[in-house]
């Protein structure tokens, strides 16, 4: 029973904050101009279903371009990162710089090179997502036991030898933990980038809405952007459990 | 097999440079056992890097195999006092590494693949481990994990087996189990062993010669032979004789050890 009662936990929490919300705004009868309860926000779904699925597709595939994109740059800058402490030192700077940057700020600039569509969206999710990826994957090439490597190198391993037999291999779980984090913010970035200026997608979508004062519709956008967030981040997760699978089950029973 | 003549080792510390060694000598024969014992911090670990080629010393000669070293030698063994077997890999694949690296063995991996991991499975009998090549390192004791660690250390056959306190991670009987492990694996194979060690009774049951080092700088400031007939017992380490060594070197490390080292002993 105890553990039925865990695994429906989740299912519990989210239906009585739903509850909750509609019993406040019937309650206090809050107009659904400032807050739509859940019950009116349904309505609005069920009404606006075919232009909700519509955008949030384009949402997802502008999301996944900009995050796909994002793993083959950062997978592709973190081991050049981590393989040498001379680039790591001098990027180092230059990517917090760069990271330290609202991306919000960029994305008049992609709209001007870029025009109005799916390209600053794209490149949105891509600038904000990358940098976790970086980070993580050179973080796990840095930070190889010092005598491992002396154990391969006295055995006349080259760099490129320690790198594929350790390195790379060792730096999986946190390229794949970095998965759920970037996959989050590709997220934001592609939303972000479709509220400033786009013609498709749900941010497109929730700007136009709210400037027809369609509040309902404005949170079932919302909620779209929740599901879709959720399930994104459930398919990093499953992914990161599958390819990373001994550095979890180590963790959990390391030999004493 | 190893020669270091008048070695100094000086690397760069927070307050300038550090003198890890100094004046340091030392001669292994070939097929030899030998032991460096030495207090804390005095550039025991520094020693195998020199040999292993893995630093160059800023002073002095160091000869391995008769040829000079300038670069990792290729030909040694290591196992630390932490196992580094690599998680994602099964204690098989583990003990199999060096053999994707070392030449010839690394460019027949695939054609040979089936008489390596036969012969990995006969070594891990041999530390008794049989049996356990399928399990991943985290199913496995500390005291296991070092005997895998050994495998690997000694897969390719090396001449030169390195080891830095391999054993000092470990409880008490599983040492004494791993000390006869090595001994027999040292009397079947005759590989040269250079085993830095904080145990004194480990040095003296185990070497044919103990090599003192003082404080840092380190230098060797005593060698001793263990003349005790092989194969030894376990037993030869309550004998009189034994203690009487182990007593000797104990004194000449307390005396050392009197002399101020400097603050920043990591070594």
């Amino acid at each position: 029973m105890k553990i039925d009662n865990e695994s429906l936990a989740p299912w519990y929490f989210t239906i009585g904050i739903f509850v909750v919300w509609e019993a406040v705004c019937r309650l206090f009868n809050v107009s659904d101009f400032i807050l739509p309860a859940p019950s009116q926000i349904a309505v609005a779904m069920v009404r606006y279903w075919k232009p909700l699925l519509y955008n949030s597709f384009v949402t997802l595939w502008t999301t996944l371009a900009g995050f796909l994109m994002a793993v083959a740059f950062g997978l592709f800058l973190g081991l050049v990162v981590g393989w040498s402490k001379a680039i790591y030192r001098g990027l180092y700077p230059v990517m917090i710089g760069f990271n330290s940057i609202p991306k919000v700020a960029v994305v008049p600039i992609l709209i001007m090179w870029f025009g109005i569509g799916e390209i600053p969206a794209i490149l949105t999710a891509f600038l904000i997502s990358f940098f976790p990826i970086v980070v993580n994957v050179a973080t796990g090439l840095a930070t190889i036991e010092p005598e491992l490597e002396d154990v391969l190198r006295a055995l006349g391993a080259s760099k490129l030898d320690v790198m594929r037999k350790v390195g790379i291999p060792r730096s999986m779980p946190y390229f794949f933990g970095s998965l759920k984090v970037a996959i989050t913010l590709a997220f934001v970035g592609a939303v972000v980038s479709e509220t400033i200026g786009a013609n498709a997608g749900l941010g497109h979508l929730m700007t136009q809405a709210g400037s027809n004062f369609q509040m309902p519709l404005v949170f079932a956008g919302l909620m779209a952007l929740a599901v879709e967030g959720i399930v994104m981040y459930a398919v990093t997760a499953l992914i990161e459990q599958r390819m990373a699978g001994w550095a979890f089950r180590s963790q959990n029973s390391a030999g004493g | 097999m190893i020669k270091l003549q008048d070695v100094a080792l000086a690397y760069a510390g927070r307050t300038g440079p550090v003198l890890a060694l100094d004046g340091t000598s030392i001669d292994v024969a070939r097929g030899e056992f030998a032991a460096v014992v030495g207090p804390s911090g005095c550039g025991k670990s520094t020693l195998m890097k020199l040999v292993t080629g893995l630093v160059k010393p800023t002073r002095g000669s160091v000869e391995v195999a008769g040829a000079p070293v300038r670069g990792p030698v290729k030909v040694a063994g290591m196992a630390f006092q932490n196992a580094n077997l690599l998680p994602w890999r099964t204690v098989l694949d583990n003990i199999l590494l060096p053999l994707e690296i070392v030449e010839p063995y690394r460019s027949q991996f695939r054609s040979k693949k089936a008489e390596f991991v036969a012969r990995a499975e006969k070594l891990l009998d041999t530390v008794g481990l049989g049996g356990f090549g399928n399990r991943f390192p985290w199913e496995l004791s500390g005291g296991m994990q070092q005997r895998a660690s050994l495998c690997r250390s000694l897969i390719h056959e090396p001449q030169l087996l390195m080891l830095d306190e391999p054993f000092a991670a470990l409880d008490a009987f599983t040492r004494e189990e791993l000390w006869c492990v090595m001994r027999d694996v040292w009397q079947r194979l005759k590989f040269t062993v250079v085993l830095v060690t904080h145990d004194l009774r480990e040095a003296v049951f185990l070497a044919d010669t103990v090599h003192v080092m003082s404080a840092r700088p380190g230098r060797i400031i005593e060698s001793r032979r263990v003349d005790f007939a092989r194969p030894r017992d376990l037993e030869i380490c309550y004998e009189k004789e034994f203690a009487d060594i182990v007593h000797v070197l104990r004194n000449k490390i307390a005396q050392v050890r009197q002399t101020p080292a400097p603050v920043e002993a990591a070594s």
